[in-house]
């Protein structure tokens, strides 16, 4: 048997061939791999970071062509008009409608882990649908929707802004069931509530005082989430007349570019800040269970 | 013992109620309404009047832009953020890189709205942070593209890249060193490696995330309408028109005709992608 | 060569000599290999076996040329192949599990080596039919690696592995992710398919029963040192040292006095396998087929109380406690061990087989 087709004459040169000095073929091969790495590591960072280094850097501009830096945008957010009731009323909706999709949510979701299985996928399915429909495409349905609201609404409270938390809590829905449903994988829903019950605890007492503190850092992280998605809205409320930061920014955009951009950078920081947390929130109890 | 818990099972779904009623009321309603009233006119009689609008040629022109826009978006964001995939997934599994790339990316795939458009236009805008650094070394950057479709690329490629990041991620982390020591100990070269193994065993996974990539694109509607305050020359921002402007006699539900047409286009969309993962799953498990 | 395809006429090829000189290989400042030389005869099947982390796989991939070697050469057929990419090496290799291309059929797999030397369909298919015929899975030509078992999927990969006709054969666990029975059955057709072939082969593993069942020779292997290189019988009887001694086999260490040349254990002179062994307190490695088993009363240094027994088939395995010599395994035929219940007082008796001696504070 001689050697194999593939193995010509070139490879058995190669073979014989003096030993060339240098690391052997694969820590070339890793070098060249890391060198690819950081080009292209930069290049992305570059891409990612520059549009919000010009974020700030724009909202810190002085007046005309001076070049220098001031603050004075920032300084002029909490004056200009509007502006605060939109921050407030964001602020608001954010913690409302993480209450409200928890609420709805956390008891639905053990309910049917325990008593409805057979609901299970129902239920997922139309947490999971609002990803599926376009928010523009559910603001054209909610339009009328709100028409009836505002119908409703006393005459004091019109036009409040809080009225869109029906609408937001319809738009967390899949981040929020997300969170939770792998929070609930988490731990054994079943025996936990039977213990409890078993030891004449009430289904209130078994859902506040057993379940919801088991489940602690999944909740933090869904109401997380649900405060950054809603601190970022904007086509619902300028599409169905309602003030929010979001539109709020956009309309002064137009006027006082500068003090638009600080708000914009400010709300940002907020909300990375925010999704930091949560990304440490969402490692605890991953890295408990590791140690055990 | 079987009959209480009969009655048990049958009061059970009580507990379901409230958020059965609640998706009812906000979630399924307002769809159904989108579809039904788009075959009906102001008097809530069928009417097939909405519907034959989109055929009017802006319309169909705005489709056409959209689908455009989103393909292309689509494709740029998916290929740049495979790659970017596979930078984070060729380094440490534990590292820091991983952890703070899947951590950007997930915030960053969220990102839209008024402060993208903001970033952009701060950017490369006229008076953009960019533009004028380059117009120091006699370069152009500004003029009016930013607000058009090749701008909403651009600037679209910011989360599109990164939920590129987070959906190909899984899938490559499926493809197992050994297939590439297979294929190298069986005589066969990077090349044929990346030719007969890694790029057929990627494709589904590919091909889905193409597809989750155009329906986010074509859904999008904040950055477009900060960056394009007037027309419509995407759908989305024709929707706008319809519900904000004067309601001309007889095109009251123009605007739920053309959120059905969009609702059919993601709708076709998911379904493809549906239909893709759950092959590619099967490989890369 | 493209006539010679049939697996009987593969068989017929006498397999190349493989050398492994003083290989090398460290990462970081951790060496996972310090210097390892072993030369594999043409034809022979060679076990690497060791504890994990003792370099093992390193070795292997050193010779498959998935890793480079800091120092030292790769000898295969009297050619240095140190400075070749895996590629162009020529090995077949098998690797522990999950190998096998998954959007690949079993035929498809196993031709993938002949399609990259640009062989056509037809000739490729034919002769990928005729490897699988050699594990015994032409009925499973058209199935997915998902579809069949893990069993299964390794002789696919075995015989994708033997398709190119490599001069070399190397088995990276094959069987460790396979459950007992699998293993046994599928050790046994690996070393049929091996000696039917005929192709030199270097198999790592872990397990002892494995190495020992199908090799011409096993070499252990501690920290990225060859500690004794030999036929499975003389390894097993006649370790070299200590760490061999305790590895292969279950074993009862004693305590000994090395004096002329033999060592006294509980009262018996046993010859040693290392007559060269220091005289003195010793500990003396016994396996526990050389120790023998009667029923007795009374007291005694030999005798003790039986503590447990583990029924092994054939065989079986009783453990008696001596008290402060602590306690000793002893197997014998499983007919015998019935009249060792748990609590039964049994005498201890050692055959005059060679014994290793090692010193008590290792």
């Amino acid at each position: 048997m001689t050697a194999p087709p593939h193995l010509g004459p070139a490879a058995t040169s190669l073979a014989t061939a003096p030993e060339r000095t240098g690391a052997g073929l694969h820590a070339r091969r890793l070098r060249r791999r890391k060198m690819v790495r950081g080009v292209l590591l930069a290049a992305f960072a570059a891409f990612f970071g520059i549009p919000l280094l010009a974020l700030v850097e724009f909202s810190t501009r002085e007046r005309g062509a001076g070049g220098g830096r001031t603050l004075e945008a920032w300084k002029a957010i909490p004056q200009y008009p509007g502006l605060p009731e939109a921050i407030v009323a964001s602020l608001q909706l954010a913690a409302l409608t993480s209450v409200g999709a928890l609420f709805l949510l956390v008891p639905t979701m053990v309910w049917v882990r325990l008593r409805l299985p057979r609901l299970s996928r129902l239920v997922e399915f139309l947490c999971l649908l609002p990803l599926t429909i376009p928010a523009i495409v559910l603001v054209v349905g909610w339009a009328p929707l709100y028409l009836w609201i505002n119908y409703f609404t006393p005459r004091t409270y019109q036009s409040t802004p809080l009225v869109l938390t029906f609408a937001y809590v319809v738009l967390v829905l899949p981040y929020a069931y997300r969170t939770l449903d792998s929070g609930l994988s988490a731990i054994d829903v079943r025996t936990l509530s039977e213990a409890a019950r078993s030891l004449g605890a009430s289904w209130a007492t078994v859902l506040l005082r057993v379940i919801a503190p088991n489940l602690g850092p999944a909740i933090l992280n869904a109401a997380l989430l649900s405060v950054a998605l809603v601190l970022g809205e904007f086509t619902v409320a300028s599409l169905l007349n309602y003030v929010n930061v979001q539109v709020a920014m956009n309309a002064i955009g137009q006027a006082e570019a500068r003090v638009a951009v600080a708000v914009a950078a400010g709300a940002l920081m907020s909300v990375f800040l925010l999704l930091f947390l949560l990304s440490f929130v969402g490692r605890g109890p991953r890295r408990v269970r590791s140690t055990r | 013992m079987t009959s209480s818990r009969a009655t048990g099972s049958r009061l059970s779904w009580i507990g379901a109620v409230p958020f059965l009623g609640y998706v009812a009321l906000f979630l399924l309603l307002p769809t159904s309404l989108v579809v039904v009233q788009s075959f009906a006119d102001a008097q809530n009689r069928p009417t097939l009047a909405n519907v034959r609008f989109l055929a009017e040629p802006y319309v169909v022109s705005a489709f056409g832009n959209s689908i455009a826009l989103s393909a292309v978006s689509a494709v740029i964001g998916a290929v740049l953020g495979a790659v970017l995939a596979w930078v984070v997934a060729t380094g440490h599994p534990d590292g820091t890189l991983r952890r703070i790339a899947t951590a950007v990316c997930g915030v960053l795939a969220q990102f839209g709205g008024v402060t993208l458009a903001f970033a952009f236009i701060a950017t490369v805008g006229t008076q953009g942070l960019l533009t004028l650094l380059l117009q120091d070394l006699g370069l152009d950057l500004a003029g009016p593209w930013l607000y058009r479709l090749p701008g909403l690329v651009l600037v679209y490629s910011y989360f599109q890249i990164p939920l590129m990041v987070l959906v190909f991620l899984p899938a490559l982390d499926g493809v197992r060193p050994q297939w590439r020591e297979a294929v190298e100990t069986l005589g066969g070269s990077t090349w044929q490696y990346l030719r007969h193994v890694a790029v057929p065993l990627l494709t589904p996974a590919f091909l889905g995330a193409l597809l989750l990539l155009f329906a986010n694109a074509f859904a999008a509607y904040a950055t477009a309408a900060a960056l394009i305050s007037q027309g419509g020359v995407i759908v989305p921002l024709q929707i706008r028109t319809a519900l904000t402007s004067e309601v001309l006699l007889g095109r009251e539900n123009v605007g739920k005709a053309l959120a059905l047409g969009m609702v059919l286009v993601v709708a076709v969309a998911m379904y493809l992608y549906a239909r893709v993962q759950a092959r590619g799953a099967r490989w890369l498990r | 060569m493209t006539t010679s395809t049939t697996p009987a006429s593969a068989g017929t090829r006498a397999g190349a000599e493989v050398r492994l000189e003083s290989l090398r290989r460290s990462y970081g400042a951790v060496p996972a290999l310090d210097g390892l030389d072993l030369v594999l005869h043409p034809g022979e099947l060679v076990a690497l076996l060791g504890p994990s982390g003792c370099g093992k796989t390193t070795a292997l991939r050193l010779v498959a040329g998935l890793e480079d070697a800091d120092s030292g050469r790769v000898v295969v057929g009297g050619r240095d192949v140190t400075r070749l990419p895996a590629s162009r090496r020529d090995m077949g290799m098998v690797f522990q599990a999950y190998s096998l291309f998954p959007h690949m059929t079993s035929l498809e797999n196993v031709a993938f080596g002949l399609r990259l030397r640009g062989q056509a369909a037809r000739e490729r298919h034919r002769r990928a039919g005729e490897v699988l015929e050699l594990v015994g899975l032409s009925a499973q030509a058209d199935r997915y690696p998902h579809q069949m078992s893990g069993g299964q999927q390794q002789r696919v990969a075995l015989a994708r592995a033997l398709a190119i006709q490599p001069t070399v054969l190397l088995l990276d666990e094959p069987l460790s992710a396979l459950d007992a029975k699998v293993r046994a059955q599928l050790r046994d057709e690996i070393r049929r398919v091996q000696l039917e072939v005929g192709i030199t082969t270097l198999f790592v593993t872990h397990d002892q029963e494995e190495a020992l069942a199908v090799a011409d020779r096993v070499g252990v292997m501690n920290s990225g040192r060859l500690e004794q290189v030999g036929s499975p019988t003389d390894v097993y009887h006649r370790p070299a040292t200590p760490f061999v001694a305790e590895f292969v086999g279950l074993s009862n260490k004693l305590p000994a006095t090395v004096a002329d040349g033999s060592a006294e254990v509980l009262g018996v002179r046993l010859p040693l396998v290392d007559p060269r062994a220091e005289p003195g307190a010793a500990l003396a490695v016994v396996r526990p087929e050389s120790v023998g088993l009667t029923p007795a009363e009374g007291d005694g240094p030999l005798v003790g109380t039986v503590v447990a027994t583990s029924f092994l088939g054939a065989v079986s395995r009783v453990r008696v406690d001596l008290g402060p010599v602590g306690t000793v395994l002893a197997q014998l035929p499983t007919a015998e061990a019935g009249r060792f219940a748990p609590g039964a007082r049994a005498r201890i008796g050692l055959r005059p087989e060679p014994v290793v001696v090692v010193r008590p504070h290792e």
